[in-house]
């Protein structure tokens, strides 16, 4: 077996606690499918038959009892659940399935919604025999106002600077803004072995990693490492450049970024697929090298490779703040593999007063067993699985979830809104973000700018204010 | 079936007898079918005799079509016990070269194989066929080995062969997780098409070692032999890995051998030790015709280096660059010019690597050849392949060079492993060779792409050629493992070999 895939599914959604109080991240509705659905079917797709998804016991029953949430993935899925509350990073996930890893393995985050075409990534991994292959992506500016903040800039993020070669595919330096205390610091050999670099930084880094065996055995042993992310990544693409130790030397003590892992030596790291030697012959009689102008062999004759594919075109996001999640949605349902006919029962005896607009069928999505009255308009929105839309309801730029009612005259613009919620008769919401299971009273006037519109578990009713 | 036998083989007769005195030589097959219809002339009237009339009526109506089937049947007979005779073994369908048996006397038209015949599309459609039959089944599902698709327009000379694009990989067409094609054998075909593994030795020892891998990942399944179950599994892999790039001489010798290996293990060895034998025979294979074969070869050549000579090389050839790095290790007093070509450019690796070792060196692009050769004093050249009538086939560019060379009256020495020597014949470069990327064609230069669009300017083919032949009346010295021949003592090694094979 070549690759055995990894599900992350276990990550909490600090970023927009408002949708995931309630809910757990991996089971939020994106285009009435759960978050978990969409890198579960990029698997699917591709070829894989069996998924290892590390996860909560709540996502786990969610997956399994809720009737909303069927999954319909033919793969199999080995769930192995972890403690929700526990400080667990990725890389202390993959710690813990150490033993389930037989081969090289391929980790995705269960909040990654792409159109990638993943052989382009495995490619990279196979061809080169490289450590790590990673995926990353052109970031978009998300447009759209998001709901529930008042038209403030999201804090700038720490930016993440990414340096790639020539060729645009090694991956030579990888650095957090929070880091580096004073100034980018790029090691002297690397400029020597790559003369030419490319730094990026408006990158989105898809959190799609392919990883040697040999590197989850090193993290088994190595158990300061908590975060892939965060820590392994940015490790391997250092190691990539140390000097081979012996046993005695230690590694550069210039070291100005991440002190952390300096006492590991890079025999630890030098990672030999079978018969080495046979493919040290075959490489030094084939007349290929990576680069040229110097006198080195092909790599720099380094072991260890990190290689990253950058995608320009086509769809990747990260659904792991507000505003990403309001863009997925609105993006799925351009994506190929969505475009399933939505089917919901329309009271037969009001179609004719049906007010579609031709954006309808490419913009907005119904979900299944839904409630459309007459003299509804649907516009570039999502409704959830068994919602009913009352009459002369306007539904403009939102997001609906499961089992939402929406009595009459309302207009919903720009909101948000979740699981179980109840909008009363003429409740104008524009920009708001209704929790799960909340009433808004009939004749309510919301908008984000004026009033606090973030609705939480405490029953407080919102009113008129 | 007695009247319409006799009938039938009296109008057979008659054609026979008339080909008799128009002088035509009857085959085997006919004089065989004379016999056998005069058997059953004889059989026939005793029959008859023995008979009644009614039945032999009866028999009459339906027997045309059993002679048929019978006629059929025997034919079939005696052409398997034909194949047996000739001692086929193991000699794959895809990858079998048109080979000029010295013992068939018959004068039967040879085709060539169809891998080189992409324009016919009738030879298309058998190749997809054969592609979907060597299907492996896992688990009850077929999956097919996938086709990879010819890009952009050919050069109507070279038409008949593939062309494919590095930015179409056949992996595209495949599962991630490849449970088809071995992983190592999936990464190998990779490397391959990018180009990552390239030159001929190269190529075979990453093969090697790649079914070492497949060799050691192997299962015998309940009711199979390794031997014959072993072999069918190699046959899917090494058409995915002609899909991505053409298979090389060298390439085709190491598969040949290996599967004559794995046919010969005797069928009550347990699989453990099947496999250690196999895996034995790979490295002794590796070790005995690579690694010994360069070393013997470059010791023949250096006495043929002398000190103060100038030596022109061309290209990237691994036994070249280790003959001259040897020779400089020696002690010999040498400086070297090497020539390069576009778009390939690979005179920059080896420039790399002599000066590395450091000998000093001087760098042309082929178009300069004729300035510099006054200078030179040998040309040493690498090949891909030696074919049976003496060609020489290298890379593309290599005869030029031969050529300017043969001009000037320097002489030219070849460097070629055994293992390398083919039984094709073939006297240009046009019935059958390699065609690659041809976006490898376009350059920028100064920020301008003028061959950006070259696919909507209509009928305009840009040409990539890898390898060309060249004559062996240019060719002066082959430097092989077993001596230094001439050029028209390939087939005589050749004869050798298979000799010491069978």
């Amino acid at each position: 077996m070549e690759l055995q895939a990894v599900l992350m599914a276990a990550g909490g959604g600090s970023r927009m606690t408002d949708l995931t109080y309630n809910t757990p991240k991996p089971m939020l509705p994106v285009g009435n499918k759960p978050l978990m659905w969409y890198p579960l079917n990029l698997l699917e797709r591709v070829g894989f038959e069996e998924v290892i998804v590390i996860t909560t016991r709540e996502v786990h029953k969610m997956m399994s009892t809720d009737p909303k949430t069927k999954l319909d993935i033919k793969m199999k899925l080995d769930v192995v659940c972890i403690q929700e509350d526990g400080d667990m990073g990725t890389a202390d996930a993959l710690r813990h399935i150490h033993q389930k890893v037989k081969t090289d393995i391929l980790v995705v985050s269960c909040d990654l919604i792409t159109d990638v075409a993943l052989h382009e990534v495995v490619d990279l991994f196979r061809a080169h025999n490289a450590t790590v292959a990673m995926l990353m992506s052109k970031a978009h500016e998300f447009t759209e106002t998001v709901p529930g903040q008042k038209g403030k800039k999201k804090t700038a993020e720490q930016r993440d600077f990414v340096g790639v070669d020539q060729s645009g595919k090694r991956l030579l330096f990888m650095a957090n803004e929070a880091d580096l205390e004073d100034g980018l610091i790029v090691r002297r050999s690397i400029i020597r072995k790559h003369p030419r670099m490319h730094i990026k930084t408006g990158l989105v880094d898809a959190h799609l990693y392919c990883l040697k065996k040999a590197v989850v055995d090193f993290l088994a042993e190595n158990k300061s490492i908590s975060s892939i992310r965060g820590e392994l990544v940015p490790f391997l693409v250092r190691k990539q450049f140390s000097k081979m130790t012996s046993g005695q030397k230690r590694m550069d003590d210039t070291e100005t970024v991440d002190q952390k892992n300096d006492g590991l030596t890079n025999d630890d790291l030098f990672f030999p697929s079978r018969d080495e030697a046979l493919l040290q012959l075959a490489q030094e009689r084939s007349c290929w090298n990576d680069h040229r102008g110097d006198m080195s062999e092909a790599y720099h004759g380094g072991k260890l490779r990190c290689y990253v594919h950058i995608m320009d075109q086509g769809l990747c996001y990260r659904v792991n703040t507000l505003s990403a999640y309001i863009e997925a949605n609105r993006m799925v349902s351009h994506m190929w593999f969505c475009h399933r006919s939505a089917h919901f029962v329309v009271h037969p005896l009001l179609m004719l007063h049906f007010v579609f607009h031709p954006q309808m069928g490419s913009d907005s999505m119904i979900g299944a067993g839904c409630h459309v009255a007459d003299k509804t308009s649907i516009k570039r929105s999502t409704i959830g699985i068994s919602t009913t839309v009352k009459e002369k309801v306007k539904v403009t730029n939102s997001i609906i979830m499961h089992g939402v009612t929406i009595e009459e005259g309302c207009n919903i613009q720009g909101s948000v809104i979740c699981s179980n919620a109840v909008i009363g008769r003429g409740a104008d919401l524009k920009y708001c973000l209704v929790g799960n299971g909340q009433r808004i009273e009939p004749e309510g006037d919301t908008y984000s700018n004026t009033k606090k519109s973030i609705l939480l578990e405490v029953s407080v009713t919102f009113g008129l204010v | 079936m007695a009247d319409s036998g006799v009938s039938g083989g009296a109008d057979k007769k008659d054609n026979i007898e008339r080909e008799k005195i128009e002088g035509k030589e009857l085959t085997k097959e006919e004089k065989q079918r004379l016999r056998k219809e005069k058997k059953q002339q004889k059989k026939g009237k005793e029959k008859k005799d023995a008979s009644l009339p009614q039945v032999s009526v009866a028999e009459t109506a339906a027997p045309a079509s059993q002679l048929k089937a019978e006629r059929r049947a025997r034919q079939e007979a005696e052409r398997t016990s034909k194949q047996s005779k000739k001692g086929d073994t193991g000699q794959p369908a895809t990858t079998s070269k048109p080979k000029i048996p010295p013992n068939e006397l018959q004068p039967v038209v040879k085709r060539l194989p169809e891998h080189i015949q992409v324009d016919d599309p009738d030879v298309l459609k058998k190749l997809a066929k054969k592609l979907e039959r060597q299907q492996t089944t896992e688990n009850s599902e077929i999956q097919k080995i996938p086709r990879r698709l010819d890009y952009g327009y050919k050069v109507s000379l070279f038409s008949h062969l593939l062309q494919y694009s590095r930015k179409a990989p056949l992996t595209q067409q495949l599962s991630i997780p490849s449970a088809v094609i071995h992983p190592a054998i999936v990464r190998l075909g990779l490397q391959y098409s990018q180009g990552i593994v390239a030159g001929s030795n190269a190529r075979s020892i990453a093969l090697l070692h790649a079914f070492k891998q497949v060799i050691s990942d192997y299962t015998t399944p309940s009711n199979e032999e390794l031997s014959r179950d072993l072999v069918n599994k190699l046959k899917p892999y090494i058409s995915f890995l002609n899909q991505c790039r053409p298979l090389s001489a060298s390439m085709g010798n190491a598969i040949k051998y290996i599967k004559k290996e794995i046919s010969n293990i005797p069928s009550q060895f347990k699989e453990d030790d099947a496999k250690k034998k196999l895996l034995n025979c790979i490295e002794c294979f590796i070790e005995e015709k690579i690694v010994l074969a360069a070393k013997a070869i470059a010791k023949s050549s250096i006495e043929k280096i002398n000190d103060g000579d100038v030596i022109l090389v061309y290209g990237c050839s691994s036994l070249v660059n280790h003959i001259l790095c040897e020779a400089f290790e020696k002690g010999r007093k040498f400086r070297v010019i090497v020539v390069d070509s576009r778009p390939r450019l690979e005179g920059r690796e080896a420039l790399r690597r002599l000066v590395q070792k450091g000998i000093s060196c001087t760098y042309v692009l082929i178009s300069a050849v004729s300035y510099i050769l006054p200078e030179v004093s040998k040309v040493f050249l690498g090949a891909h392949a030696l074919l049976a009538n003496g060609y020489v086939m290298s890379r593309v560019g290599t005869s030029q060079i031969a050529l300017v060379a043969k001009a000037f009256n320097v002489p030219v020495l070849v460097c070629c492993e055994t293992y390398k020597f083919c039984e094709r014949v073939q006297t240009d470069s046009f019935v059958s060779n390699e065609l690659d990327d041809p976006d490898d064609l376009i350059v920028t230069r100064k920020g301008e792409t003028q061959l950006k669009d070259w696919q909507q300017v209509p009928r305009l083919g840009l040409l990539n050629l890898v390898y060309d032949v060249t004559p062996p009346d240019f060719v002066d010295l082959v430097i092989t493992d077993l001596g230094m021949i001439p050029c028209t003592s390939v087939p005589v090694v050749l004869r050798v070999k298979n000799v010491d094979l069978l």
